[in-house]
């Protein structure tokens, strides 16, 4: 059994990255994902990769979009702003077929807006954010091994569909420090056969390209790729669920989010409330199946996030109506007291009071 | 003797520019169409042809290839690259 | 028979969409002789650009990447930090390289980035139908310009060569004109040289090419390259500005 290390947040990201395989990174400063850069910086050379400083996030995406094509593990990180830019790079990647990893350690926003954590570009993570009809698998981990072991699967998932996965944290994911256990390191393979190598004796040459001008070609092209979504939804999505067995009501919450709640669940537990928890752990593909089994049962769910209210709008769809879905949630970088996610509860178990 | 102007019309987009590069003068334009409705150039005299690639080297979209006899003057080798 | 002058191998068969008399061509036949003379065909990857040119994966028999607009020099980047040694080049328009990409450009060849750059500049947005590029020349028409290229509204064309010579990573640099066949002749010369830069692990290498847009300028081909060789060149001399080993 590997060992017990102490990782601040960025930096195991960096590691479970090498960890994975991923020889290349390029990124831009921005906090609070710095750290993940800096530790890449170094690292990566000793073990024979390339990390590089991008002139921006919209470059550096373009980096990865080359790298992966050129049948490397690649990854990119940077925040909200940053996000931003790599969108088109990201639609790019996904319409070509390329395999990257995007981390995302959200901050506030719009605009500039501060460096403190939040959760407000669920809608940008998982709607695409980028042009046209794609998808990428969104991994939103709560813990640093969770990010950890998301890192690295993040490459595998990235890999097997030849598409883009993000990893979506927030500054204090980014920056606390817990004890994490790394995967062992993983055998940098071969280019795949469709690599842009170089044809080195190859009687084709490989195309990497997301350009369809003949409108039927890019149906069909796009038909493939929702094949591949498909496949995701159904083999990829990932949740847990906390104390629900007997809940009445539950909460819904992701990442740092989900930690605060969680310790909310432990204190109303104590208090005599039969209140669970559902955490996606994929954002996208959203989990369907917890609410399903859980609309029959609970009276209704609260929804809790650094947003203005996101992730309650696939809460919703997923309920479909079969019981009251409510929302709770600060924003701009400031952080949720689970005591106001108590009183929220409350208040929602007072007003929508037992129904069956 | 055979051709030093070979002429692929198919890939002939009749811009004209071989017809203006030809410092012999000796190629025009037909009154043939190309398959894709294209006015084509042709060569008047192949024996006046003096191989110096002029034409191949203006034509965009490679529709001409120049030989030379052996042991003919050289002019310009693509072999070599002109290098 | 000895060939003077054959199709190149490195260009697939396939017939280019570009409008008759489009120096493009000319282009893409010239680094496909490259490609065939320093016998890089197992080695090359293409990248093709947002533009006229953005089927050039079509017409070359090599590896090939398609960039979103005016990124060609981050995703070589990507490719070239990958394999170092495969030869890397982009072929971008004026509006792609000059314009949207003006910060890739300029930081590929600050790095002092092992690639090859082919750079077509025709004054123009060809693509989108002929609007303004940075590379307009001053009173040229455009179709977001109907009057001309008016210095005090949109400043002055850039000249990309001059600009990225004062960087110190950047090992080659020239001009050439396709305006006719001694211009071309010149012009492959420098490809040539701005690839064996390469090969020879000096450096970014660019070359700018001054090519022609019959369709949207409103000339016929041959009135085009005229135009080239007494509006162009002018504003943008022919010549090399950097070579290996210079300045160093
Ligand atoms: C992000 C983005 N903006 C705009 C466009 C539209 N667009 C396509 S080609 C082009 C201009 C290309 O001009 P240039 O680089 O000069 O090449 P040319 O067509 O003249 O060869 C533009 C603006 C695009 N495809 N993507
Ligand atoms: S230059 Fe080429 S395309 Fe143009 S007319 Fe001559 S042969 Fe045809
Ligand atoms: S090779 Fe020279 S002389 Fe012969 S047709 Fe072409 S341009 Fe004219
Ligand atoms: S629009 Fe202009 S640049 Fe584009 S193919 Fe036609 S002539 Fe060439």
């Amino acid at each position: 059994m590997s060992d017990l290390q102490l990782f601040k947040g960025n930096e195991a990201v960096g590691e479970a990255a090498v960890r994975a395989g991923c020889r290349h990174f390029f990124g831009y400063p921005i906090t609070p994902q710095n750290e993940l850069p800096e530790y890449m910086s170094w690292r990566l050379p000793e073990v024979g990769g390339v990390f590089l400083q991008a002139e921006s996030e919209v470059a550096a995406i373009n980096m990865v979009y080359g790298a992966g094509g050129a049948g490397a593990k690649a990854m990119t990180s940077s925040s909200s702003p940053g996000i931003s830019l790599k969108q088109e790079g990201i639609s790019f990647l996904a319409g070509a077929e390329i395999p990257g990893v995007i981390v995302n350690m959200v901050r506030g926003g719009p605009g500039l807006g501060g460096i403190q954590p939040a959760q407000s570009d669920y809608f940008q993570a998982t709607r695409g954010g980028g042009h046209g009809d794609y998808r990428t698998v969104v991994l939103g981990p709560a813990s640093l091994q969770e990010l950890v072991d998301m890192t690295y699967e993040a490459f595998q998932i990235a890999d097997r569909y030849r598409n883009p996965v993000m990893v979506v944290g927030d500054g204090v994911m980014g920056q606390m420090m817990e004890p994490v256990v790394f995967p062992d390191m993983a055998e940098v393979t071969d280019p795949p056969d469709w690599a842009t190598t170089g044809k080195r004796g190859r009687d084709n040459f490989n195309l990497i390209n997301s350009l369809y001008l003949d409108p039927e070609e890019l149906w069909e092209h796009n038909r493939k790729l929702n094949d591949k979504y498909r496949q995701m939804t159904e083999k990829e999505v990932r949740w847990e669920t906390r104390a629900t067995d007997d809940a009445d009501f539950a909460f819904v919450a992701y990442g740092t989010t989900a930690r605060i709640v969680q310790k909310a669940v432990e204190q109303m537990r104590e208090d005599g409330h039969a209140v669970g928890l559902v955490r996606p752990q994929t954002l996208w593909p959203f989990p369907q199946e917890p609410f399903d089994e859980l609309s029959d049962r609970v009276d209704g769910f609260r929804t809790v996030e650094m947003s203005l209210g996101q992730m309650v709008e696939d809460v919703r769809l997923a309920v479909q109506g079969r019981v009251p879905v409510q929302f709770y949630g600060t924003t701009g970088g400031v952080m949720p007291d689970y005591r106001d996610i108590i009183s929220a509860m409350e208040e929602m178990m007072r007003k929508v009071g037992g129904r069956r | 003797m055979s051709k030093r102007w070979v002429f692929d019309e198919d890939r002939c987009k009749g811009c004209g520019l071989c017809v203006q590069a030809c410092p012999e003068e000796i190629i025009l334009f037909s009154d043939r169409l190309n398959r894709s409705g294209y006015r084509m150039p042709e060569i008047t005299a192949q024996d006046d042809c003096i191989s110096c690639g002029f034409c191949a080297r203006v034509c965009p979209d490679v529709a001409i290839e120049i030989y030379r006899p052996d042991g003919g003057r050289k002019t310009e080798n693509s072999r070599d690259g002109g290098r | 028979m000895k060939a003077v002058y054959e199709k190149p191998k490195s260009l697939t068969d396939v017939v280019t969409h570009y409008c008759p008399g489009c120096t493009h061509g000319v282009a893409h036949r010239l680094v496909a002789e490259v490609i065939d003379d320093l016998k890089l065909e197992d080695r090359a990857v293409g990248i093709a650009s947002v533009g006229c040119s953005v089927f050039a994966y079509d017409y070359f028999e090599v590896d090939f990447q398609q960039a979103a607009h005016g990124r060609a020099p981050a995703v070589a980047t990507g490719i070239k930090r990958v394999h170092p040694d495969s030869v890397v080049f982009t072929y971008q328009g004026d509006g792609d390289l000059a314009s949207i990409g003006a910060a890739e450009i300029v930081h590929a060849a600050m790095r002092g980035e092992n690639i090859t750059v082919v750079f077509i500049n025709n004054a123009i947005y060809g693509m989108t139908g002929g609007q303004m590029a940075p590379t307009t020349l001053v009173g040229q028409k455009a179709s977001t310009s109907p009057a001309g290229r008016d210095p005090d509204h949109s400043g002055s064309p850039i000249r990309v060569c001059e600009m990225l010579s004062t960087l110190p990573g950047v090992a080659y640099l020239a001009r050439v004109s396709c305006h006719d066949a001694r211009g071309i002749m010149s012009a492959k010369r420098s490809i040539g040289k701005a690839f064996q830069t390469q090969l020879d692990g000096e450096g970014f290498a660019l070359v700018e090419i001054l090519s022609n847009c019959p369709t949207n300028w409103g000339m016929s081909p041959v009135e085009s390259l005229e135009w080239v060789k007494e509006h162009m060149v002018r504003y943008y001399p022919l010549g090399e500005f950097c070579t290996p080993g210079e300045g160093e």
